[in-house]
């Protein structure tokens, strides 16, 4: 091999990159460019990214007040905050008691988990939401937390992790005097912590996207998360006011997307443990 | 996996300390998963029997007869047929090319990790948000990607207003939103292929990148492989957001799919009977690509 085909196949291979990224990149661009424009220069089917006028204080003002916005932010954050504490404060001593403990019902609890792993809430949602309804939930943050406070996939993934840990490093825990919850929070939850932080990257992007659930359960404005949120935007708007749709989206999409600029590690590792899940 | 339970315990009495310690700390989470679970789960199952409405109190048993029902149902049919569509489309293209670009990236020396992130963006980018760009994007009239075609001489296309194309559509989008999350994980699978296995191969006479690809690559990569598939047919199954956010099933029914129709037969038209039905053929999809993926790694296993 020449160097000549060497810089050859690196000059293709960097070319096919750089395609892809740009087809990427393509909605990400035309984006940003559509929430800077007045609805004329959307209209005006021209491929100029930058606006003849500069709309962009109309469009996020109108993004930012047409929904409460702000508020949406804040319920999605809180909701997927909340939900995350809860799955692991749950799964992790179940996960610790399946990998490690041996008592009679575990074989069920982990069959469980396997139909866990199987039925999504799509499928059963028709009655947790009657069971919503009948406890008063229906339009309340809570309701978008309860469902999911168990997580049988966190329960899986931590079950295989603790499982690969050393019983000597709990017997000697137990030698010290720890009660069992002691061991699962002293011991095992700083071992964890690997497989915690994957599966919060896994949960936090998978409820911040999750339109289906709140579209069913919650019919007000201010209770909306962020994908809800941006549906009720778009019944509100009249007409293609795709420069405040964009803006709107943007201001939806970006605080994802800068913490997964602040920690891509963890979340490119998120996906390579999690991506059991699917 | 199940299995191996049976055969690291030992066969020992139940330490009294240890069988109630477990209980108290599995306790919660086994209540929650009655009530979140097995309850709803076997509610789903009697409804699917019936033709139960919300708000109307009398209903009939229909038994098996529900599912002949569902079977001879045009629209349900119809939603069954567009997700396969669905999933044909999205899966082979976004797993090629997941491949595709995990390879050109590990070959890559510098700059690996700039487009590493840029492939991973659409992945943690909110679905409904990025519909909505998509949206702009295809617009028959002023959108970029009609705007484009013009550009170079091509007629524009209805992307999502014509029955025709509005499953090619949707497909474009989940694509171009699988892609990063496929090479992820094609790229942890190539980091864990040895190294000596390439040498070995060297000095066996494999010279080119395209054969050392097929005698070492590509046999490695199998179980990664298999496991990027069925997630990625099982997530394009449980395609909702963007149907929900930019077709609504239409135009004339054309981009029906499973879980959109399971949503307006249960929490539209209040069909909770048929609905749950639908809901089981799902979870029976669900099923039997899960149990592909698991017979088939359990087999692998034996060659790694």
């Amino acid at each position: 091999m020449t160097r000549r085909t060497v810089s050859l196949t690196r000059f293709v291979r960097l070319g096919l990159l750089a395609l892809g990224a740009a087809i990427i990149v393509f909605p990400y661009v035309f984006m940003l460019s559509a929430s800077l424009k007045p609805p004329e220069d959307v209209f005006s089917a021209s491929l100029s990214l930058w606006p003849q006028h500069l709309a962009a204080y109309e469009n996020f003002s109108k993004a930012l007040t047409r929904i409460p916005m702000l508020r949406i932010l804040f319920n999605g954050a809180l909701v997927c905050s909340v939900i995350v504490i809860f799955q692991i404060l749950f799964a992790l001593p179940a996960a610790y008691a399946l990998a490690k403990l041996r008592f009679p019902g575990r074989g069920l609890l982990f069959g469980l988990v396997m139909l866990g792993l199987l039925v999504p809430i799509h499928a059963i949602s028709i009655p947790l939401y009657a069971a919503a309804q009948i406890s008063g939930l229906l339009n309340t943050l809570a309701v978008l937390i309860v469902p999911f406070t168990l997580s049988v996939f966190a329960m899986f993934l931590f079950r295989q992790f603790i499982k690969a840990m050393p019983d000597e490093l709990i017997h000697a825990a137990r030698m010290d005097g720890l009660s069992e919850s002691a061991i699962v929070w002293r011991i095992i939850l700083p071992n964890a912590w690997p497989a915690a932080s994957a599966f919060a990257i896994f949960s936090v992007v998978a409820h911040w996207n999750d339109l289906y659930w709140p579209l069913i359960t919650i019919s007000k404005t201010q209770l909306a998360t962020p994908p809800l949120g941006l549906l009720f935007f778009r019944s509100a708007e009249v007409g293609d006011d795709y420069g405040a749709l964009m803006a709107a989206t943007l201001i939806v999409t970006l605080p994802l997307i800068v913490f997964f600029l602040f920690a891509q590690r963890l979340f490119i590792e998120g996906v390579t443990m999690t991506g059991l899940k699917g | 996996m199940p299995r191996e339970l049976a055969t690291t315990a030992r066969i020992l009495p139940f330490d009294r300390r240890e069988r109630s310690a477990a209980w108290w700390l599995c306790a919660p989470t086994a209540v929650l998963m009655l009530a979140l679970l097995v309850v709803p789960t076997l509610a789903v199952l009697a409804l699917s029997f019936t033709d139960a409405e919300l708000g109307v109190r009398e209903f009939s048993f229909l038994g098996l007869d529900a599912y002949r029902d569902l079977f001879t149902d045009r629209a349900f049919l119809g939603a069954f047929r567009n997700t396969a569509i669905y999933v044909a489309l999205v899966a082979p293209a976004s797993v090629v090319l997941g491949l595709v670009l995990a390879l050109l990236i590990e070959a890559e020396v510098s700059g690996k990790a700039f487009f590493r992130s840029v492939y991973f963006l659409p992945v943690v980018s909110l679905t409904v948000a990025m519909a909505s760009v998509w949206q702009y994007l295809m617009h028959p009239s002023f959108g970029p990607m009609n705007l484009v075609l013009k550009a170079v001489g091509l007629p524009g296309v209805n992307w999502l207003g014509s029955s025709d194309n509005v499953l090619i559509a949707l497909a474009l989008i989940g694509i171009w939103q699988a892609v990063g999350f496929n090479m992820v994980l094609f790229l942890a699978g190539l980091t864990a292929i040895n190294r000596d296995l390439y040498a070995a191969a060297e000095m066996d006479g494999v010279r080119s990148g395209w054969s050392r690809f097929w005698t070492v690559t590509w046999p490695m990569l199998g179980p990664t492989t298999l496991f990027v598939v069925t997630i990625t047919m099982i997530n394009a199954v449980k395609v909702f957001e963007t149907v929900a956010t930019l077709t609504q099933g239409g135009p004339s029914k054309a981009s029906e799919v499973l879980l959109y129709t399971i949503y307006k037969e249960g929490f539209v038209y209040l069909h909770i009977g048929v609905a749950s039905a639908m809901a089981i053929v799902f979870v029976g999809v669900l099923l039997v690509l899960l149990l592909v993926q698991t017979k088939v790694l359990e087999k692998q296993v034996h060659y790694s």
